[in-house]
Order: C-alpha cells, then sequence, then structure tokens
C-alpha cells in the first residue's frame, strides 16, 4: 500500500510539470501586459499553431526519412514552430494590435478575441476537426525520482522550463534588451526620449513570448499526445490566470503563478473530496484554480507579486 | 506602407473566408447527397438525416457512422432506389454536426426536422440522442440510434426512439462480470466523464460490483474535454485497485491510458464501447494494450458479411472503420425497409412500420421490444494486443 506521503510527492510532481507549462505560456501574457497593457487572448492560439506545425513537420519528416531518433525529430519540431509562431505574432502585433495602440482599452481586447477566433479558425480548415495524434517521441517508461514516478517527458518539461525562465530573467536583466524592454515597460515616452525604439521593444516582446509558447506547444503535445485546433483555449486560459495570480506584468509573477497554479490543480484534483467530505470530486478540478484566482483578487488584487503596468500618463 | 497593409490584410481575410465557405460544404455532403445516379433524376428524393459530431474529441467516430450511412444510401440508390407505387425514389443522407454537444444536438435535431425528413439515424452520443428524442417525438419523426446506450434514451417511453445497438444496463453487467470473473478483481477504482453516457454506465457497473461485493476503492470524475488526468491516476494508484473502470470516449480514454503506463500502475482498464476503437489504440500509444473493453453488439468482423462490409468500406472511404459504422449502415437499411412496408413517406406510417422491424442486417437479426431497445442484443469483449482489437468473446 503506497503511503500518503508517496502520494503527495507524486501530486506535486504533477503539479510542477503542468506548473512548467503554464508558467511559460503566462509569461507571454504577462510581457505584453507590462508593456502594452493588452492582454493578448490570441496568445493560447499561438501555442495551437506551435504544436501543429511541429506535428506536420514531425510527421512529414517521418514519413520521408524514418530512422531519426525522437529527441532529434522534437528537437526539430521546435526549431520549425518556433520561427512559424514568432513570425505570426509579429504580423498579429503589426496588422490588429499597432494601428489600436492609442484607442480605447476595449477596442484591442475586442481584436485579440477576433484574432483568437481567426486563428482556430484557420488551423481547422489546414489540419482538420479531428483530434490528431502527437507522435510519441521519448520512451513513455515510468522513472523512479525519489517516490514520485515521472517519464523522460515531464521531465524534460520542468527541466527546459527552469532553464528557458532563468534564461528570460538574465535577458530582461542583464542585456540592452532586457533594460529597454524594462524601460518601455515602465513609460513608453520617456524611454524614446531616452533613444529605446519602442515599435521594435514591443515587436521583440511579442517573439519571444512567442517563442515560449512554441515551445510549451510542443511540450504540452508531446505531453499529451494530442494536438487539435480548439486546444490552445483551455490552457491559455489557465495561464491568463496564472498570470493574474501571480501579478500581470510581473515576470517572476508569471513564474511564480503559473507553478502554484499547476501545484494548486494537481493538489486540488488530488485532495478535493477528502477536503470536501465528499461534497466535490475531482470533476471540479478545474472550478478549483479559478475559485483560487477569485480568492487571490478579492483578497489581493494586484496578484501575489504585486502587479507591474505601463504608466499611462 | 500604410495602405500596403490594409489591402494585404483584406486579401488576407478575403481568403479566410473564402476558404471558410468553401470547406463548410465539402464538409456537409463528401458523399453527393447520398448518390445522385445517372438516370435517377426523377426529383423524388427520400430524405433520411443523420447526426453526430462532425468536430471535435469524437469527429472520427461521427465521420465513421456518417460513412456507414451514406454508403448504404449510396448502394441503395446504385441497387434502382426505392420504388412505392410508380414512384422511384432516391435516398438522400441530411448530415449535420451536433460537436457532441447536447444543445447543439437539440439544434441540430430541430434543423432536420423542419427540413422534412422521414427518419433519423443518429445521435452518437447518448448525451445528445436523449434530449433529441424529445424533439424528434414532438414532430413524429422515427430516431434510430446506431450508438447510444444509455438506459434513459429508450426509458423516456418515446414512441419513435429506438437503438440497433445493446443498452447499458446489459453492457455495464457484462463489463462487471467480466471483471469479477475473468480479472477475479476484489477490488476496483471507476472513473467516469460525467456525460450521460460514461455516468450511466459507470453507474451501472458500480451497482453490479457492489452486488458481487467487490470493493470500489476509488471513485473519481473528470469531464470529457479533459487531458490530464494524472491527479486522479495518482490518487487510484495509492489505493491499488486491481482493475480501473472507465466510462467515457476513447479521445479521454487514450490520453488516460497513456498516463497510466507513465504512472507505472499496472491495473488493466476496462471502459465501454465508447473507447473500443483503432483511434484509441492511436491515441494510448504505449499504455494502449491496458485496455479491455466492450462492445454494445456482435463483432462485426466475425459475421457472415462482416469482412465484405470492412472491405467495400476501406475501399470507398479510405479508412478503417471506427466502431459504428455498420449500425449506421443497417439503420438506413432498416428505414428504407420499413417505408416499403409502410408503403408511403407518412412519418407516423414509418415509425409503425419500424416498431415492428423484423429484418436481417448487417449486423444481425433486428427486431425491437415494447421500449425500442434492440431484441437479443449482444455485448462483445475485446482487448488491445500488438496494436490490434483482439475479440475475445459474446455474451447475450
Amino acid at each position: 500500500m503506497g503511503s500518503s506521503l508517496d502520494t503527495f510527492f507524486q501530486q506535486v510532481f504533477n503539479g510542477l510539470v503542468l506548473g512548467s507549462l503554464y508558467a511559460l505560456i503566462a509569461l507571454g501574457y504577462t510581457m505584453v501586459y507590462g508593456i502594452v497593457n493588452l492582454i493578448n487572448f490570441a496568445h493560447g492560439d499561438v501555442l495551437m499553431v506551435g504544436a501543429l506545425t511541429a506535428f506536420s513537420a514531425i510527421t512529414l519528416t517521418q514519413a520521408l526519412a524514418p530512422g531519426i531518433p525522437g529527441w532529434a525529430l522534437m528537437l526539430m519540431g521546435m526549431l520549425a514552430a518556433i520561427p512559424v509562431c514568432v513570425l505570426l505574432s509579429l504580423l498579429i502585433e503589426r496588422v490588429a494590435y499597432r494601428p489600436l495602440r492609442n484607442a480605447p482599452r476595449l477596442a484591442p481586447l475586442i481584436t485579440a478575441i477576433g484574432v483568437s477566433i481567426l486563428l482556430q479558425t484557420l488551423a481547422m480548415l489546414i489540419w482538420g476537426r479531428n483530434y490528431l495524434t502527437f507522435p510519441q517521441l521519448l520512451s513513455s517508461e515510468p522513472i523512479a525520482i525519489g517516490p514520485a514516478t515521472a517519464t523522460v517527458t515531464k521531465l524534460l518539461v520542468i527541466v527546459l522550463s527552469a532553464i528557458i525562465m532563468v534564461a528570460l530573467l538574465l535577458l530582461v536583466q542583464y542585456t540592452r534588451l532586457g533594460r529597454a524592454m524594462r524601460a518601455t515597460a515602465e513609460n513608453a515616452r520617456v524611454a524614446a526620449l531616452m533613444g529605446v525604439n519602442p515599435n521594435g521593444v514591443i515587436a521583440a516582446t511579442f517573439a519571444i513570448g512567442a517563442a515560449l509558447a512554441a515551445i510549451a506547444g510542443v511540450m504540452y503535445a508531446s505531453l499529451y499526445s494530442v494536438a487539435h485546433f480548439y486546444m490552445g483555449f483551455i490552457p491559455g486560459l489557465k495561464a491568463f490566470t496564472a498570470a493574474v495570480l501571480g501579478g500581470i506584468g510581473n515576470i517572476p509573477g508569471a513564474m511564480l503563478g503559473g507553478v502554484l497554479l499547476g501545484l494548486i490543480e494537481a493538489l486540488g484534483a488530488g485532495y478535493i473530496d477528502q477536503i470536501s467530505n465528499g461534497v466535490f470530486g475531482s470533476n471540479y478540478q478545474d472550478v478549483f484554480a479559478f475559485i483560487v484566482l477569485c480568492a487571490v483578487l478579492i483578497l489581493r488584487p494586484s496578484g501575489l507579486l504585486g502587479e507591474r503596468v505601463a504608466d499611462r500618463s | 506602407m500604410k495602405t500596403w497593409m490594409k489591402s494585404a490584410t483584406t486579401a488576407v481575410l478575403a481568403a479566410a473566408a473564402l476558404l471558410g465557405c468553401g470547406h463548410k460544404e465539402e464538409a456537409v455532403a463528401p458523399g453527393t447527397a447520398g448518390g445522385t445516379q445517372v438516370g435517377m433524376q426523377s426529383g423524388n428524393v427520400i430524405r433520411i438525416g443523420h447526426v453526430a459530431p462532425l468536430s471535435g474529441g469524437d469527429a472520427h467516430l461521427g465521420k465513421d457512422n456518417e460513412n456507414g450511412a451514406r454508403l448504404a444510401a449510396d448502394e441503395i440508390n446504385a441497387a434502382g432506389g426505392v420504388r412505392l407505387g410508380d414512384k422511384i425514389y432516391r435516398v438522400e443522407i441530411l448530415g449535420e454536426d451536433d460537436k457532441a454537444d447536447p444543445r447543439e444536438g437539440t439544434l441540430a435535431a430541430q434543423k432536420l426536422v423542419d427540413a422534412g425528413v422521414v427518419a433519423v439515424v443518429g445521435h452518437l452520443n447518448s448525451g445528445c440522442s436523449i434530449p433529441a428524442s424529445k424533439i424528434y417525438n414532438d414532430a413524429g419523426v422515427v430516431q434510430i440510434s446506431p450508438s447510444t446506450t444509455a438506459a434513459k434514451y429508450t426509458d423516456q417511453g418515446f414512441k419513435t426512439a429506438f437503438r440497433v445497438v445493446a443498452n447499458d444496463n446489459q453492457q455495464g453487467s457484462a463489463m462487471a462480470s467480466y471483471a469479477i470473473n475473468d480479472f477475479k478483481a476484489k477490488s476496483v477504482a471507476i472513473i467516469d466523464d460525467r456525460t450521460a453516457y460514461g455516468q450511466g454506465l459507470a453507474e451501472v457497473v458500480e451497482r453490479v460490483l457492489k452486488d458481487h461485493a467487490v470493493s470500489v476503492v476509488a471513485r473519481e470524475y473528470t469531464n470529457n474535454k479533459a487531458s490530464d488526468f494524472n491527479a486522479i491516476l495518482t490518487k487510484i494508484r495509492a489505493r491499488q485497485p486491481d482493475v480501473i473502470v472507465y466510462g467515457g470516449m476513447d479521445d479521454t480514454a487514450g490520453p488516460m491510458a497513456k498516463q497510466m503506463r507513465q504512472l507505472g500502475i499496472k491495473a488493466p482498464l476496462l471502459a465501454g464501447d465508447g473507447t473500443c476503437s483503432p483511434e484509441f489504440i492511436k491515441l494510448a500509444g504505449d499504455g494502449a494494450d491496458m485496455l479491455t473493453c466492450s462492445r454494445a453488439g456482435e463483432a462485426v468482423e466475425k459475421l457472415p458479411k462482416g469482412a465484405q462490409f470492412m472491405a467495400k468500406y476501406k475501399a470507398k472511404f479510405g479508412t478503417d472503420v471506427q466502431i459504428y459504422a455498420p449500425y449506421a449502415y443497417d439503420a438506413v437499411y432498416l428505414v428504407v425497409d420499413a417505408i416499403r412496408r409502410a408503403g408511403s413517406l407518412d412519418r407516423a406510417a414509418i415509425a409503425a412500420a419500424v416498431a415492428k422491424t423484423d429484418y436481417d442486417g448487417l449486423t444481425g437479426h433486428i427486431s425491437f421490444d415494447g421500449k425500442g431497445d434492440i431484441k437479443n442484443g449482444a455485448i462483445s469483449m475485446f482487448h488491445v494486443q500488438g496494436g490490434q482489437l483482439n475479440y475475445l468473446s459474446t455474451t447475450r
């Protein structure tokens, strides 16, 4: 009989895997919001495009050259997905968001929703309406990590996300681009006076977010082995929740919020019926996460680490 | 620069809109509306509706059903259509997409009723058939479902609701018996996806197991759109059941089996007809051979005309049969048989004729009891091995 501590560790591990993905996606939301005060609802769909592009690239390669090992295919899938997502995101920014830079807040918000729907429909036309089976690239053999059972893919998600988050923090803190991003986030006009090109910085922000979404998309599809045109909606929503949880506009906040949300979901689903004495079952897993969000917003509206938004004066 | 951007945007949007329009036509009528044969442009049409999910997680199953129905219609038309009196009619299938969503199901049902169909083959999901059956009953349109197994569908007392597959009372009992007799299970964990089908099936299995003193060590729930089951599987793993029972469809069961394998769970997965498809094997990857599943009918491959049907289907549509295409095929033939016996296209007459069906179809002998359930329905058990569904046994 497995001990309850073993189960707890397993749930924590599950939560870390989920949370790492949420954190990667949440970073895209939070960076964009920090700089242009826009909730990019299309971000979840950029993830979807990344996953489906990788799917196409990988299945094509498998058909043409069957002997290539799984890890190489996954790398190739990511390398194919990243430029596609970056270009897509830059195009969206240029065509849909930039003209509305000085419009009232509602206009870019509605536009973002519109772009989201457009991307989903285009994806449905290109890749069809069926659920596509994402090829299994890495072994699913269970690996024991202490008392928890993991697989190569799950470990990869955690490790890769951690590396990327550290790299992003270094980028934002110690490079010229990072400084320019922080300056534009604080006050775009003054930053422009200081020689920063705000349009370039904003484009770079979208591009970085899109690259992260592409990687997250490929990881998400590998983890669950499915990809379809609607797959970006729920992760996008959860990641947005995570970004708000951690403090919107705040990069460490998005990381914390993502990991925390993953843990809350995993532990919540695992223990909710014990906590509620059988009233709520594990099908309330999603609801649990949103209830926590409501609680945070009521008790600490600026999020756990405080929000950082552009000064619009 | 700005004008170029504007024209480019307009061009992209226009292209998307046109592409959208084009594809919609393609999706709705790939079988060219039931087969317009040369020399039969008489304009006399029998419209039979077909509803199934054509998008979302069950799209492959919905398309499978629709293909089966269209195959039947094409064959009937090629064989000379339906003669009523001195007129020859061709059969046309009006296909609708209910997205496996009960709300869309009722919309599709109303749409078909208004379009003047004489019968409907559908829906696929119990969660859609049940609310739609009220609409068909009110309009007097006979509804034959090729895949709905929830007992509630025929418990409502509607004289227009029929099914050509066995129901979940039978299926749940068969699954529970298999767990007790073949797996020798003393403890089980039960998961369902909270849909009318999944919940109904799981409840029957739970009841029968408890009656036989098998302990249910975990009772978990999910939904039909979920993809992450690690939390509930981790909880179940700690309780170490002999068997894990799942009530749900293959698009959730596949990832679930895979995650079971990844978490190192050794207990087999026992599930119902919604999971018993080649698509499950694809989605489950390494975890596919954990599944033992039941189907709410005979193993079509074993029936006399089964292999021939499989070959015909593959030749026409290029894919393998998923689960219910043979039943949708029989349902269309059944409707046409009823029309011939009724001698008219009146909805009430057809419904009455369907109730008196005594027909030998591809899936076996079909006749209905007073509630609309098929008489002498069979449940067949399968096990996944080596990337294939292997037939185990049939119970009646």
